[in-house]
């Protein structure tokens, strides 16, 4: 794994000891993780295939080699039981780090997840705290058999008693991971798949603050709120959008729940319009959600209802057509369109 | 059946006491719903050596029990303050107001089979703690309760295969009750006995009668030592009989006869750990009524505590979701102060 670090000596400018190297998201992520080992010893990693090959992923490469088969083990393939387990060992006094190895697959462990982990510290008054983060390798885009490419921030974060938040790049990824593993409460981490390959900076002394959403791109016309995946696309289409004169702000929600309503405020006050894209099916999607929070907190300003870029509400479909799906490029830009040129009454 | 050797004098009365106690506080429970005093509750009538013969086997410093929603034997045995553990019926708090951490008690579940997992991941987490270089002697056992209907459930399964293949100290306990709400064990489980699938598991089973509280008494500390040696999880299966309703809401006359709870009151567990202590030490009647009086004054003491608890405020709602809690959930709470205040 080192040899494939390309690390780069950038200049020190703020004196900060900034360290700036350039990472995947699966190096990021993996470096996450060793340090998390490193750092608490009662965080144990397990899940299918974590162990001897890595993960199918490859996000536990080494992991096991180098911390041993107690700290990082493969289970049985039964995901119920995964979680399950996850909650008795955190009964135990360990920090559980599970992996789910598809978002789909997520599903079997539903009633552990909904029906135990969202509730066992409300259940026993606090005094049995559920220190779990959960890796979900989530969302679409890479050509995946069924049940590979589903966005399930919509249901987990309508479950009491689960944060659930998603990183849109290395930097986010590596110093998300950590910070939610150090917290006390269970989160559903959420990785980009499509987006563990792609290299980006990541100054791993400085995480800067790790709660609530950030401004990946600021601009003055309409502001695109986005998380995971889409946050790279919308950042494509500012891009874009710039060459037409239209100045596009994108937020990374980052956190899908709670989610950061004071920086959708602050956005969209300024700007006026907004537009949320996520790959979740439409009714009942994350965007419902950000839509009425816009709405309650931006109402006297807002300059056209909230738009909603979305996946549609259909199986997340074959390879073939999953561009069809996904939000692309052209709609996010009609989407923009529709918000600039809506005109009241 | 019987071939368990007696227990000394002093632990057989000390079994019968606690069958006394949790019998005449499960029918007060019942008289007690009856009465509007709490709003529902799930009766073990007939079920109490299965019940005290287990829980009474449990080294409560080092061991966690998972129980489900009808273990208040167990949690008596293991000397969980009745009115805290009885306070879920109340419908004061799900899980009963006792400190899980404290007593080494679960918090009362209701999700059938919910907590059978929850004791592999506690009893795997023994098994790691032993690995580091401080540890005392033998493991910690989680002993997990489930019922022949549970057994039906895809996590008993998940949770008897992940135990067999990490060695986890687990007891898994059935309660073979004869019904699962009305279906009968004949048409829930197949094979004839949940015990025979542990052999599947690689794992061995004890086929115990559940009325004789000596035996399941034995059949639990053979497990429980089995486990804590190192030598990966173990199956009880107690044959007994839930001789009242599922819950105090249903109405067995659908799908049972009255003769055939007649015939199964013949198998009273405290009515046969009693008729031990005559043939194997003589105790007298005086015994008995001193014993039956402390049971029914312990029971109007824990219907005093259920009486006077208050129900918790509402903030409680909000306070115990998180160890950190939202913005939205403070804004939430704000408003839900605020307009209840205008009531």
């Amino acid at each position: 794994m080192s040899e494939q670090t390309a690390e780069i000596t950038a200049p020190d400018l703020a004196g900060t000891g900034s360290h700036l190297e350039h990472l995947s998201m699966q190096q990021a992520l993996n470096r996450a993780l060793a340090e998390s080992l490193e750092e608490n010893a009662k965080t144990l990693i397990f899940g299918e295939d974590v162990g001897q090959l890595g993960g199918v992923f490859r996000i536990t490469d080494g992991l096991q080699q180098r911390f041993g088969a107690d700290r990082v083990f493969d289970t049985p393939l039964a995901e119920s039981g995964i979680l399950g387990m996850s909650v008795g060992l955190a009964m135990a006094g360990f920090h559980p780090i599970p992996e789910v190895q598809f978002d789909g697959f997520a599903y079997p462990a539903v009633n552990q997840i909904v029906c135990q982990i969202g509730r066992m510290n409300y259940r026993s008054r606090g005094t049995l705290p559920m220190p779990i983060t959960l890796r979900v390798p989530s969302f679409g885009g890479i050509r995946a058999p069924e049940h590979h490419g589903e966005s399930l921030e919509s249901l987990f974060a309508h479950v009491p008693g689960l944060k659930v938040v998603s990183p849109a790049d290395p930097h986010q990824a590596y110093h998300l991971l950590k910070h939610a593993i150090r917290r006390p409460d269970p989160v559903i981490f959420m990785e980009p798949k499509a987006r563990y390959w792609q290299k980006g900076p990541v100054d791993t002394a400085d995480g800067g603050t790790l709660e609530g959403a950030r401004v990946a791109r600021p601009g003055r016309h309409v502001t695109l709120i986005a998380w995971g995946a889409m946050v790279a696309r919308c950042l494509q289409v500012a891009e874009l959008a710039a060459e037409d004169g239209i100045d596009v702000e994108v937020l990374d929600l980052r956190w899908l729940k709670p989610i950061d309503t004071a920086a959708l405020a602050a956005s969209v006050t300024r700007t006026r319009r907004a537009v949320v894209v996520h790959e979740a099916p439409r009714t009942s999607g994350l965007g419902a959600e950000i839509a009425a929070l816009v709405t309650e907190e931006c109402f006297n300003v807002l300059k056209a209802p909230v738009e909603r870029v979305t996946g549609f509400d259909v199986p997340y479909p074959s390879g073939d057509l999953e561009d069809e799906y996904v939000p692309n490029i052209d709609r996010i830009l009609f989407g923009i369109q529709r918000v600039l040129e809506h005109r009241r009454g | 059946m019987n071939s368990t050797p007696t227990p000394p004098q002093e632990e057989l009365t000390k079994l019968y006491e606690l069958l006394v106690r949790v019998r005449q506080l499960d029918i007060a429970a019942v008289r007690w719903q009856r009465q509007g005093i709490i709003p529902g509750y799930a009766p073990l009538l007939g079920q109490e050596a299965a019940q005290v013969g287990s829980g009474y086997a449990v080294d409560t410093a080092r061991d966690f029990v998972f129980p489900t929603y009808r273990e208040m034997g167990v949690a008596r045995a293991m000397n969980v303050d009745m009115v805290q553990y009885m306070a879920t019926h109340k419908a004061t708090w799900h899980g009963g107001l006792y400190d899980p951490a404290a007593t080494h008690l679960a918090p009362i579940q209701a999700v059938v089979a919910g907590s059978v997992l929850h004791a592999v991941g506690w009893a795997h987490g023994q098994t790691l703690a032993q690995h580091e270089p401080v540890h005392g002697a033998g493991t910690g056992v989680a002993l997990t309760y489930f019922g022949d209907g549970a057994s039906s459930q895809g996590d008993v399964h998940e949770a008897m295969n992940f135990a067999a293949v990490m060695k986890a100290p687990v007891v898994f306990f059935v309660q073979n009750n004869g019904w699962a709400i009305s279906v009968p064990t004949a048409a829930q489980v197949a094979g004839g006995a949940v015990a025979a699938r542990a052999a599947g598991y690689g794992m061995p089973s004890l086929a115990v009668d559940g009325n004789d509280v000596v035996s399941v008494l034995a059949a639990t500390r053979q497990a429980i030592g089995h486990c804590r040696a190192g030598n990966g999880p173990m199956l009880i299966e107690a044959t007994t009989y839930r001789l009242g309703p599922h819950s105090t809401s249903d109405d067995p006359g659908r799908y049972r006869s009255l003769a055939d709870e007649q015939a199964a009151r013949s198998l009273d567990p405290v009515q046969r750990c009693a008729d031990l202590l005559r043939t194997a030490y003589g105790t007298g009647d005086d015994y008995f009524e001193s014993v039956f009086a402390d049971a029914e004054a312990e029971a109007e003491r824990v219907r005093e505590g259920l009486e006077s608890l208050a129900p918790r405020p509402g903030a409680d709602m909000f306070r115990y979701v998180f160890q950190e809690t939202t913005p939205a959930l403070q804004h939430q709470e704000t408003t839900w102060r605020e307009e209840s205040e205008h009531v």
